[in-house]
């Protein structure tokens, strides 16, 4: 038994040196966090704003002109001058603006007679976000303006119901209070499934696994020599993101470090697993690193529920997303980093993780002692 | 010479296709994908749980539950007693938001008051949770003008290139760009990284190819995996998902070669500055996410602040999911197509020529 300790430790060792002694590694647990966080914090906005539209002013009373001024002097959209439809549909397909609105020259007859709206938004639907994002921008600009306009006659009374909208752990509703926590499951995910994707496909193709075959090294000490020095990696590449996204970002953090602590460990339990589990079973770093690219790292950003909403997702994809745990640690780290420890969340979220870090660990012992024979 | 290379080529083909491991690996991962992110990767907001907490109970607070429960965003009711009740619906993230409607509500309707309702949003899903409010929004204002003079009008909204606004037809041209991009960065970068760990970059390089030949030995077959790669999508776009394809072919493949070349160009310059597997790895990682994240792909390029939006000028996935879905969707003409390929050409050029300068100085 103790001879069993001292081998992992000496083993662990060799592989933390060839960890410090690689560049590559460091930087992929240090830099490159920093680097995508930055990217999440301040690259990627899902709250659109500084979109250009053009605007085709084909009536020129004065009705028109004011309703025109609706969209001038916001912070979200630059509505730029442009003098026929024809024009606007020519930049609109070259990309150079997302959408444009053209007041029809029968504007102000057809407002008076209290017609359909006389007013046509076209978009870009090449790209569906924004363009829903254009539509319902000029459809709120329309209903402001016609508010002032019954405020000036004063005709019609102010009923009506009034949505008052509040948000709770995110109260400005930033997208980056959420996009945050999910980019440091994504950097777990590529230091735990990535970079180990190469460990043990690195020993057999440079031949060094025939000779630890040679030596009294057990199975089990060998698997926790190589999980426990990437295992120390990513709890210290936690701890930067976490210090960055506390103090340089200004993400709230509601949780406890503790509970941070268990459920990144269990998470690491399961990326590390993956990532020696395809080693293992591929024993080719080239085709590791890319079955872990898509095994691990594309599930993780697009199925995880960091960008894109899983219940949105139909049944089949929503089924798949349960068997990922990335899904778990997203959940769980927009809970601790917005919300605090809800109990109801991060227990259950805990036990799914849980079975799926033992489940590639058991996985990959298996599939290393089917290799040795 | 043109024999020396086409040997080379064939070399290097046998390395990547030579185990079925491998082949595998260049095609079954793009099948996956286009069967899954076209589901996924949707901005839309569908079965989410309302909860609702009515302290109303009019006839007027029901109908407006009523008409919420039919959206496409809501298939699911809570009904939430008391306060307590509605935190834990939050907290535990059983409802995406929850509907308040105050004791008063139906009265202060029916005498054409103010009638207020709250709506609490669990800010850790605020994306999804802004869609929602505003589909909200929608159902509450026609409801409301029932109770007005005149219902507000709705403007008459088109969607140019996407009428229904379909995010498909959003994603599959944009996944011609994103799944290239990662087979063919890997198959340069790692290629000459294993003959470097492995030795056999020594015996190449005293061959008597050239540095400049090498460097298209290696590029060439990851173009061929970029157009391989490229035309499965376009065929599971067209033939499987039914999107109508607005633009010239021959265009977008032209495009697809010149793309391949500057993301060779990076490979191959990424190769050049690392001598293990991990590190080409590693180093191709470095530069893909990045420049995935700011291509316009996730959210829009003029939504990054300066400085970063100018530094985009450099990351060829930028410029060529705007030919890739141009092409795709718009109909864009050679014109267009060049307007936005000349900065794929420039990236071509600088990383080739470094990368060769780099292999020449390896060398010596």
């Amino acid at each position: 038994m103790r001879d069993g300790v001292r081998r992992t430790l000496a083993l662990s060792r060799k592989e933390l040196f060839q960890i410090v002694r690689d560049p590559s590694s460091i930087l992929i647990a240090f830099v490159l966090p920093l680097i995508l966080m930055f990217i999440f914090g301040y690259g990627l906005n899902l709250d659109t704003s500084r979109i250009r539209i053009g605007l085709v002013t084909e009536d020129h009373g004065t009705e028109a002109s004011r309703f025109a001024s609706a969209f001038a002097g916001s912070p979200m959209i630059e509505a730029l001058p442009m003098d026929s439809a024809v024009q606007a549909g020519r930049a609109l397909t070259a990309g150079a603006i997302r959408g444009f609105v053209v007041i029809q020259p029968d504007f102000a007859a057809r407002l008076k007679r209290g017609d359909t709206a006389p007013v046509q938004v076209i978009t870009d639907g090449s790209d569906p976000n924004t363009a829903s994002f254009v539509a319902a921008y000029a459809q709120g600009a329309w209903a402001r303006w016609q508010e002032v306009r019954r405020a000036e006659s004063a005709a019609s009374p102010a009923g009506g119901i009034r949505i008052e909208e509040r948000y709770w752990f995110n109260e400005a509703a930033i997208s980056r209070h959420f996009l945050i926590p999910g980019s440091i499951v994504v950097i777990m995910t590529v230091i735990g499934a990535l970079l180990t994707s190469l460990v043990v496909a690195r020993e057999w193709e440079r031949g060094t696994m025939e000779a630890l075959l040679a030596t009294p090294v057990t199975l089990v000490e060998f698997l926790l020599s190589k999980l426990l020095p990437y295992y120390l990696l990513g709890m210290a590449s936690m701890l930067v993101c976490w210090g960055v996204s506390v103090t340089l970002l200004g993400t709230p953090f509601r949780g406890s470090l503790l509970a941070l602590a268990g459920i990144t460990s269990l998470y690491l339990a399961s990326a590390l697993g993956t990532g020696l589990l395809l080693s293992t079973l591929l024993r080719n770093q080239f085709n590791a690193a890319q079955a872990a690219l898509n095994a691990a790292f594309l599930p993780a950003v697009m199925l995880s529920g960091v960008v894109y909403e899983i219940s949105s997702m139909p049944a089949p994809v929503r089924a798949v997303t349960y068997i990922l745990p990335a899904r778990y640690f997203v959940s769980s780290m927009q809970t601790l980093f917005l919300a605090g420890d809800v109990p109801g969340i991060l227990v259950a979220n805990s036990l799914f993780l849980l079975v799926t870090g033992c489940a590639f660990i058991a996985l990959t012992l298996r599939a290393t002692r089917r290799h040795l024979d | 010479m043109l024999e020396r290379l086409a040997t080379l080529i064939r070399k290097e083909l046998q390395a990547l296709l030579r185990d079925p491991q491998g082949r595998a690996l260049l095609v079954v991962p793009v099948l996956l994908q286009l069967l899954v992110f076209p589901f996924a990767a949707t901005m839309e907001v569908k079965n989410n749980t309302l909860g609702v907490r009515n302290q109303d109970g009019g006839a007027a607070s029901v109908e407006l539950v009523q008409r919420l429960a039919q959206t496409r965003a809501f298939t699911h009711l809570l009904v939430l007693a008391n306060e307590p009740e509605l935190r834990r619906a939050i907290d535990e993230q059983r409802a995406l938001m929850v509907l308040s409607i105050p004791p008063d509500f139906s009265r202060n309707l029916a005498a054409a008051r103010p009638a207020p309702v709250q709506l609490l949003l669990d800010g850790r899903r605020s994306n999804a949770a802004q869609i929602a409010a505003g589909y909200v929004q929608t159902v509450v204002s026609g409801y409301s003008a029932e109770f007005g003079a005149r219902p507000p009008s709705q403007l008459a909204t088109r969607h140019w290139f996407n009428p229904n606004l379909d995010s498909r037809w959003f994603l599959l041209p944009s996944l011609v760009a994103i799944i290239t991009t990662i087979g063919c960065m890997i198959v340069t970068a790692l290629s000459v990284a294993r003959e470097r760990e492995q030795g056999t970059f020594e015996q190449l390089m005293v061959s008597p190819l050239t540095p400049a030949l090498i460097m298209i030995g290696k590029a060439v077959p990851a173009l061929l995996v970029a157009l391989l790669q490229a035309s499965i999508i376009l065929a599971a776009a067209v033939f499987a998902y039914r999107i109508p394809f607005q633009g010239s072919l021959a265009l977008l493949y032209l495009a697809i070669v010149l793309y391949g070349t500057a993301l060779a160009g990076v490979g191959l310059l990424i190769s050049a500055l690392s001598s293990t597997q991990q590190q080409a790895f590693l180093g191709v990682f470095g530069f893909i996410m990045p420049a995935i994240l700011l291509s316009g792909f996730i959210s829009p390029v003029e939504n990054i602040p300066e400085p970063l939006r100018s530094m985009t000028w450099v990351n060829p996935v930028r410029h060529f999911l705007v030919i890739a879905r141009g092409l795709y969707l718009k109909g864009f003409d050679a014109e267009l197509v060049w307007q936005n390929a000349w900065p794929l050409a420039v990236i071509a050029a600088v990383t080739l020529t470094l990368a060769y300068a780099m292999f020449r100085w390896r060398l010596q």
